[in-house]
């Protein structure tokens, strides 16, 4: 089993943290990763996307040029990789805010309102982890006991409150699968 | 309908790729204004830097060669040797030209070679991701200044003009802004007079561009062009620093 | 163990302040700057321990030469331009036999180049890099895992030879995150005899790379070859992997041997007899181990993401006693597994 799956968006909407939360959760999970953020000049313009390996022997390259699985929270990032998702993957769409849709019939297709689920829960920033319920629930990569806790000890210091709103938003996505 | 505002003919039709509210942009364009004005498009030459204005050959409709960071003085000496009756003008980063560049600008300056610097003080190195530059501010941060620069572990800021000043071989310093539409408006004379004292074969000439820098300054454009005024000018003042005179008939 | 998911940046950072380091000099270049970074934060905490950004990476490695003489574990980081100009103190401090840390996340080149994963340094790696007669010890990751022990390792090498040791990473080493376990600080062995302290009348000594005089001059380099002979001795480090049974062995390092890692794997699973031989220390280069395989097999193939660098050494090594070929992708470009694999069978079925 090797899955590789790639994380676009604005760099305001946590695309980043979304794979580094992934990426812990596998490491709990005793799974090999590799985590690879996009980097330097591509970074201006104000896009971001990080993609991350996980599998159950040695990681042979970090990049994906056929990612399994493709997270994206805006209309750009679907329109920047779409020709590259592997057949028979899946993309996740923040379905509140891209308007198109992949022009990919051999994939599968999760729509997930996740800014609007967000904003419903009056928080729009954890849109991501909206998202990333849905995503562990859908793809079964790690368990959400174990993703909870990662994400737990990434918001380390921060207040309880937090976490809440986070563990409100991961169960808010998780359910939007069934 | 009189047309008043369009694009300078130097100046490429293509989208910078510089974030919004950069002083990048607006610099390039006086640079471009001045040119036309000038009627020089055709014998000028631009030296970018490594920098956020790594690829100004996108946009500037002249002939260009990049130079290695922070050697923008040393290579446009070489051009302007070659090619005397060019105008030849280096456009540099403060990290380019405060920093790794320092002996390169400080030289070229000192033997008054007839070139003009464009330096673009934006207090940070902005292609890299916000780390200290020469000009930070003391008690700013960067990523490589987290608690704030210290004066005592990191130096102070470095007022480049007001030292090259002091070269013999300097004859034209001006610090300007490009924050407000006044500013603008006095920047692009000051790029003017400079490329002018270069045509008339006075010697070494720098327009310092106090720069906004939104992204790395983490604010709002329109909160950087404030940041400029309130408190970059504060250590940065903008103004003539020196001038010869030779050139009084180009004044404004 | 407590696994941390850590980038190969922030790992070298960590690595090397764990190992004593106490002085770190540098400049801000992609794809190197959280390295930076790191030690800017964590140095200023760290006891005794100084940051500097310097004005220019030739300012940063003789700050580091300075501090090294004066006795600290001491380290500097860059990429490929950088690197450029680091050559300078490289040579000083081989010259004046002061160990020092040098860092480089290769990008694409040459000249400005970009800012991607690249390995076109191999030559100014491994032939000393800058002017004169003199030799750097070079270790090559291919994991962050793997970063942040042979950081911990130069360290150690850099003290016993009393030799700078380079760490030759990539823009991908550098910027990619895995879990990994630190090793624990280990004491520092380095007599002081050879730290410059300010002693007093009748017992001043220098440090110095100026020799006038032909012979001494000659001497001092000879000296330094008895050293380089016992590294390539002692120190020689490599990895083989499915070697064994194969028919055509793959040489790479750093992040190609990942890459060839993954492509040996897929081809195996289809009845291919491949394997790797993967260098770790660049130089002293492996060649004792390419020449014994090559008694067995036939066929060598050598991947870089570079125009063929290595390539040399390799071919150095077997002295004609085996074919190579080679497969390259410089500039910034990674290839797949399923590329290499394709190349690899091609040259396979010749
Ligand atoms: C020898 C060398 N060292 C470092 C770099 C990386 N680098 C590129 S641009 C830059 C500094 C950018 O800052 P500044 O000159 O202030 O320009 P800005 O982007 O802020 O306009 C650096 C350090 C390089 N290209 N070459
Ligand atoms: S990072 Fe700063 S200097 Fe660079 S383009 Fe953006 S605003 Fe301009
Ligand atoms: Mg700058």
């Amino acid at each position: 089993m090797q899955i590789k799956t790639v994380f676009a968006g604005f760099g305001g909407q946590g695309v980043l943290m979304m794979g580094y939360s992934l990426a812990h959760a596998a490491m709990n999970e005793g799974l090999h990763v590799t985590y690879l953020p996009s980097y330097g000049a591509e970074v201006r313009g104000g896009t971001a996307n990080c993609t991350v390996a996980v599998s159950d022997e040695e990681i042979a390259s970090p990049v994906a040029s056929q990612p399994d699985f493709i997270i994206a929270m805006n209309g750009p990032s679907l329109m920047a990789f779409q020709t590259r998702i592997a057949p028979g993957g899946a993309f996740f769409l923040n379905s509140s805010i891209i308007e198109g849709r992949p022009n990919r019939t051999d994939v599968s297709l999760f729509e997930i309102p996740a800014a609007g689920i967000a904003s419903d829960l009056g928080s729009p920033r954890v849109q991501n982890v909206v998202m990333m319920g849905a995503y562990v629930k859908a793809t079964r990569l790690v368990s959400a006991d174990t993703y909870l806790k990662s994400l737990k000890s990434i918001l380390g210091g921060r207040k309880k409150a937090a976490m809440e709103i986070n563990r409100k938003a991961f169960a808010a996505g998780y359910d939007t699968i069934d | 309908m009189k047309k008043v505002f369009s694009r300078p003919k130097s100046l490429k039709n293509v989208a910078f790729h510089y974030c919004a509210g950069c002083g990048h942009s607006i610099t390039h364009r006086l640079i471009c204004d001045a040119v036309d004005q000038l009627g020089i498009r055709g014998i000028t030459i631009g030296v970018p830097p490594a920098g956020c204005a790594v690829l100004a050959y996108n946009y500037f409709d002249m002939d260009m060669l990049e130079a290695p960071h922070g050697r923008g003085c040393a290579v446009a000496t070489g051009i302007k040797r070659t090619l005397p009756d060019r105008v030849v003008f280096s456009y540099q980063g403060d990290g380019d030209l405060a920093a790794i560049g320092t002996a390169e600008t400080f030289h070229a300056a000192n033997r008054g070679e007839n070139i003009t610097v464009i330096f673009i003080n934006n207090a940070v190195y902005g292609m890299t991701g916000g780390q200290m530059a020469p000009t930070t501010l003391l008690g700013m941060t960067s990523t490589t200044s987290p608690p704030g620069r210290s004066a005592i572990l990191d130096g102070h800021p470095i007022r480049m003009s007001e030292i090259l000043a002091q070269l013999d071989g300097a004859t034209y310093i001006e610090r300007c802004a490009v924050n407000t539409p006044q500013n603008i408006l006095r920047a692009g004379r000051a790029i003017r007079k400079a490329f002018q004292y270069q045509m008339d074969g006075v010697g070494f000439t720098m327009i310092e561009v106090l720069s906004q820098c939104p992204t790395n300054w983490k604010m709002t454009a329109a909160e950087s062009c404030r940041w400029v005024d309130e408190v970059m000018a504060q250590t940065f003042p903008v103004g003539v620093i020196k001038d010869i005179g030779k050139g009084e008939r180009h004044a404004d | 163990m407590d696994k941390t998911l850590i980038s190969g940046n922030w790992a070298c950072g960590e690595a090397a302040i764990r190992a004593g380091c106490r002085f770190y000099a540098g400049y801000p270049i992609t794809p190197q700057n959280e390295l930076t970074e790191y030690m800017a934060e964590h140095m200023r905490q760290a006891e005794g321990g100084t940051f500097i950004q310097a004005e220019s990476e030739i300012a940063a490695v003789n700050m580091v030469l300075g501090a090294s003489a004066a006795g600290a574990r001491a380290m500097t980081s860059s990429s490929s331009p950088g690197i450029s100009l680091k050559q300078e103190g490289i040579s000083a401090l081989a010259a004046d036999e002061l160990p020092a840390v040098v860092v480089n996340m290769m990008r694409g080149g040459p000249g400005l180049g970009n800012i991607l994963p690249s390995q076109g340094d191999y030559f100014q790696a491994t032939r000393g890099g800058g002017h004169g007669d003199y030799r750097t010890i070079v270790l090559a990751p291919s994991s962050v895992q793997e970063l942040a022990d042979l950081t911990m390792d130069a360290f150690d090498l850099a003290d016993a030879y009393r030799n700078p040791v380079m760490i030759l990473g990539d823009g991908m080493t550098g910027q990619m995150m895995e879990p990994v376990v630190f090793g624990k600080p280990r004491p520092r062995h380095y007599s002081e005899k050879y730290v410059l302290k300010g002693s007093g009348e009748g017992k001043s000594r220098f440090i110095r790379a100026l020799i006038l005089d032909a012979l001494r001059m000659e001497e001092h380099n000879w000296k330094l070859v008895r050293k380089y002979t016992v590294i390539a001795q002692k120190e020689v480090r490599f990895e083989t992997f499915r070697t064994g049974n194969a028919k055509l062995v793959i040489i790479a390092y750093g992040i190609a041997a990942r890459i060839a890692k993954g492509a040996i794997n897929r081809l195996r699973d289809s009845g291919y007899k491949v394997g790797l031989i993967r260098p770790i220390t660049l130089w002293p280069f492996p060649a004792q181990i390419i020449r014994d395989t090559a008694e067995r097999i036939g066929k060598f193939l050598v991947f870089e993401m570079s125009t063929g660098q290595m390539l040399e050494d390799v071919q150095l090594a077997l002295e004609g006693r085996a074919r190579v070929s080679f497969y390259g992708r410089p500039g910034g470009v990674v290839p797949t597994p399923a590329e290499l694999a394709k190349a690899i069978v091609q040259e396979y079925q010749r």
